[in-house]
């Protein structure tokens, strides 16, 4: 085990080598090109066994991933806002192929203007691809998590894509300390790959035929729709060996801090949630009583633990760092539904922060915290979304 | 993996949609409205019958002559125009 | 073993859905045969996705991966990738099997970065001329003068006037290893030529002449006859590029394009003029072609 001070796009590359990558077809795009461009020095000097295809586009890199991991191949990819976009048709085929592919996307704002910061819409887009995804917070989680997904889409049960969103430049760029853990460790926690109906001459099979309305279509839907069931129960069982392994805890989809008697929860995902965490220890000190929850998986949504984690909270305030043009901020109606039926289901109110990048700081989390107690003590919301640190 | 046979529900599929079973089930040979007959005695063997049928449905037998498998023929007409000996010749279905 | 001129061994089942008379039968038929069992093919929205019947049959007797319609070429890549890495490719054929929409309009960006990364697959483009698949519109291969649905014969023209474009010229233009023209109606320069793509450490493209009854609108029973005019008339030349050099085939160009043209219900409604047009056409890219012959072969 090495201690280095990372990227997270380096971490993320890391993750890629330890998984032992087999295939590796990305595209480059700001503020993933470090991704690319590491994995390919990686190649170069051979410490990197691994088929590296100069694609044309992103998504073309998708359908060599989707090709490569049909064949049996470990396959990577890496993107961000535009490219994930553009890989958008393929990312419904890799699920419906059930293609364990993992891919690291570094969350950025979408044109037009022409953005490079971060926002989680590209990501948010996905939602329905039939994709996991993950929202990391720090560059060691980048990294564990790629190998963690790794095992968790190979599993025989499983057989589903995954897709770990990293903050643009806050998490890309910037550098973190974190534990690169010893091939050999890495290894024995996430075996070779096999893949699931193995491309053989002796038993040909066609992949992916027409299937017509009375068979078979609505059943082959309904099995991922299964296999999404299984993931959380799956995947708290991996970070259980995780942990065994390398010594570090994940708690499954969600990270509660100081939820257990707080009276006003911020829930986010992404390296922000640093900061509400830090916003909380500051009001903690002053007598304050708040909490934060950071959504680490956004599908499969964790509706379960989301409900038990709110059981005893008197007002939820949801930060989206995206917006479904529309409607409202993504998190925030996902947690809505969840909640319907709850037996405490606290009134919410949407922010919507930190849009194209903008800062999120510790004066921003205050003043949501402020709005949520107004609020509460006012027994009206006063907006139902609410666009933070906008210049209205 | 076994031939994908007698599919009752979803728990006989498997995962992904894999198909492996040869689609001699489907007997195109009711798509036909002319079938192909076949006059020995002007036929010289030279199989290129055989070789221009789209739907593989003429076989060689041991002596040399076309077999045509009218469960699968769907009467395209392309073996009666390109044999050299005008051998074959189409007749309406039916008749 | 070898009958008429061609190995006996299938690798196709009957009972596919193709139409009867489809040319695109006759040109996997062919070129399985040279292949054989150690393939894998990879094929896009095309015909031959619906072809092969419904799940969880299949008319294939190698392994076949669908892919999205843009991709064929980039699935192809990631296959070939695979089997690289596996240290499998050796034995086994990596193939893209598109129609002309997946080989020259949506799926161009993906057949270009394949060839240009050289990856060795054999791609195959079988050319029915129209994306038949969806019910016959104009593709960028569709000849001139052909009506087609989205280029319907209406009271102000309608039809195409454009040319096709070339694919050859194309994937020459990339310096592809090989690249040929196959015509199921020449069956033995077909499979010879897929025997040259089978041996070639790198890529290569095919493009094939693909009959379509139902495109085209003639009966069924003249596809192999109309192979032959397509050729004769200097349409369809026979030609290899192969590391620079052009190499015409069949020389002999005997037949007017009329012969061609009169035969099909999609040029039915061309006026003499617009004929003579056509074949000054392509009597001058064949001289193009007989002259690109002579200079690369000099060099």
């Amino acid at each position: 085990m090495v201690k280095k001070i990372i990227t997270g796009n380096i971490a993320a590359a890391w993750g890629a080598r330890l998984s032992r990558a087999e295939v590796i077809a990305a595209y480059p795009i700001t503020p993933q090109t470090i991704i690319v461009e590491k994995l390919a020095q990686f190649v170069s000097d051979g410490e990197l066994k691994a088929e590296y295809l100069h694609v044309e586009s992103e998504h073309s890199a998708m359908a060599a991933c989707i090709a490569a991991s049909q064949m049996g191949a470990r396959a990577f990819t890496a993107t961000s806002s535009q490219g994930l976009l553009l890989m958008h048709e393929l990312l419904h085929w890799a699920s419906g192929a059930r293609t364990p592919i993992v891919m690291a996307n570094v969350n950025r704002a979408l044109a037009p203007p022409w953005s490079v910061w971060v926002e989680h819409t590209d990501m948010m887009s996905q939602r329905d691809t039939g994709w996991i995804q993950f929202y990391a917070e720090s560059n060691q989680e980048v990294l564990d998590t790629l190998l963690i997904c790794y095992k968790l889409c190979e599993d025989k049960e499983i057989q589903l894509p995954a897709m770990i969103g990293l903050d643009a430049f806050y998490l890309s760029h910037t550098s973190e300390i974190v534990d690169i853990p010893d091939q050999e460790l890495v290894d024995k926690f996430l075996p070779k790959y096999e893949a699931q109906y193995p491309i053989d001459i002796e038993n040909p099979l066609s992949v992916g035929s027409l299937s017509m309305p009375h068979q078979w279509y609505p059943e082959f839907r309904y099995k991922i729709y299964e296999a999404m069931e299984r993931v959380i129960p799956r995947l708290n069982q991996i970070e259980e060996d995780f942990y065994k392994q390398f010594g570090r805890r994940y708690t499954g989809p969600l990270e509660l801090y100081n939820t257990e008697d707080a009276e006003v929860v911020l829930i986010i995902s992404g390296a922000a949630a640093g900061t509400v965490k830090e916003t909380v220890d500051i009001l903690r000190k002053k007598g304050v009583k708040v909490g934060a929850i950071r959504l680490r998986i956004f599908r499969p949504f964790p509706q379960e633990e989301l409900v038990k984690a709110l059981s005893n909270v008197s007002f939820l305030g949801v930060i989206d760092r995206s917006f479904s043009f529309g409607h409202e901020g993504a998190i925030f109606s996902e947690i809505k539904a969840a909640l319907y039926g709850a037996k405490n289901s606290p009134p919410m109110k949407n922010y919507i922060a930190g849009i194209g990048g903008r800062d999120i700081t510790t004066d921003t989390i205050k003043k949501i915290f402020d709005n949520c107690f107004n609020c509460l003590k006012k027994n009206k919301i006063d907006t139902h979304i609410e666009w933070v640190d906008i210049k209205v | 993996m076994k031939k994908l046979e007698k599919l009752v529900s979803v728990k006989d599929l498997p995962e992904a949609p894999v198909s492996n079973v040869p689609s001699l089930n489907q007997k195109t040979g009711t798509w036909r409205v002319f079938r192909p007959d076949v006059d020995k005695e002007k036929c010289i063997k030279c199989s290129i019958c055989w070789r221009c049928c789209p739907d593989i449905s003429i076989d060689v037998d041991e002596e040399g002559f076309p077999i045509i498998n009218y469960n699968y023929c769907k009467g395209c007409g392309i073996c009666a125009h390109e044999c050299p000996k005008n051998a074959i010749k189409m007749e309406r279905e039916g008749k | 073993m070898k009958r008429a001129g061609i190995p006996t061994e299938e690798f196709i089942y009957s009972g596919h859905t193709a139409c009867p008379g489809c040319g695109a039968m006759l040109v996997s038929r062919y070129l399985l045969k040279v292949l054989g069992m150690n393939t894998i093919m990879n094929i896009p929205a095309c015909c031959f996705a619906a072809i092969p019947g419904t799940f969880p049959e299949t008319c294939l007797g190698v392994p076949l991966l669908y892919n999205a319609f843009e991709t064929t070429a980039a699935t192809a890549s990631g296959v070939e990738a695979a089997l690289k890495i596996k240290g499998k490719k050796e034995k086994i054929n990596v193939v893209g099997f598109a129609g002309d929409g997946g080989t020259a309009d949506i799926g161009i960006q993906a057949l270009s970065g394949a060839i240009e990364r050289g990856h060795e697959i054999i791609y195959v483009c079988y050319d029915n001329e129209a994306y038949m698949n969806t019910g016959m519109q104009t593709s960028s291969l569709t000849p001139m003068g052909a009506t087609t649905t989205t280029n319907p014969l209406g009271k102000k023209g309608g039809w195409r006037t454009r040319n096709k474009k070339n694919m050859m010229e194309i994937v020459a233009a990339h310096g592809i290893p090989y690249a040929a023209t196959v015509n199921p109606s020449y069956p033995l320069d077909f499979i010879k030529k897929i025997e040259k793509a089978k041996s070639i450490k790198g890529p290569s493209y095919i493009h094939a002449y693909s009959v379509c009854p139902t495109g085209w609108r003639y009966q069924p029973e003249l596809g192999l006859e109309l192979g032959r005019l397509a050729t004769e008339t200097g349409i369809f030349p026979l030609y290899e590029f192969e590391n620079g050099v052009y190499t015409i085939n069949y020389k002999k160009k005997t037949k007017e394009v009329l012969e061609y043209y009169k035969l099909q219900g999609r040029f039915r409604h061309l006026s003499e003029d617009f004929i003579k047009e056509v074949q000054a056409v392509v009597d001058k890219e064949w001289q193009k072609l007989l002259y690109k012959e002579e200079c690369s072969n000099k060099y």
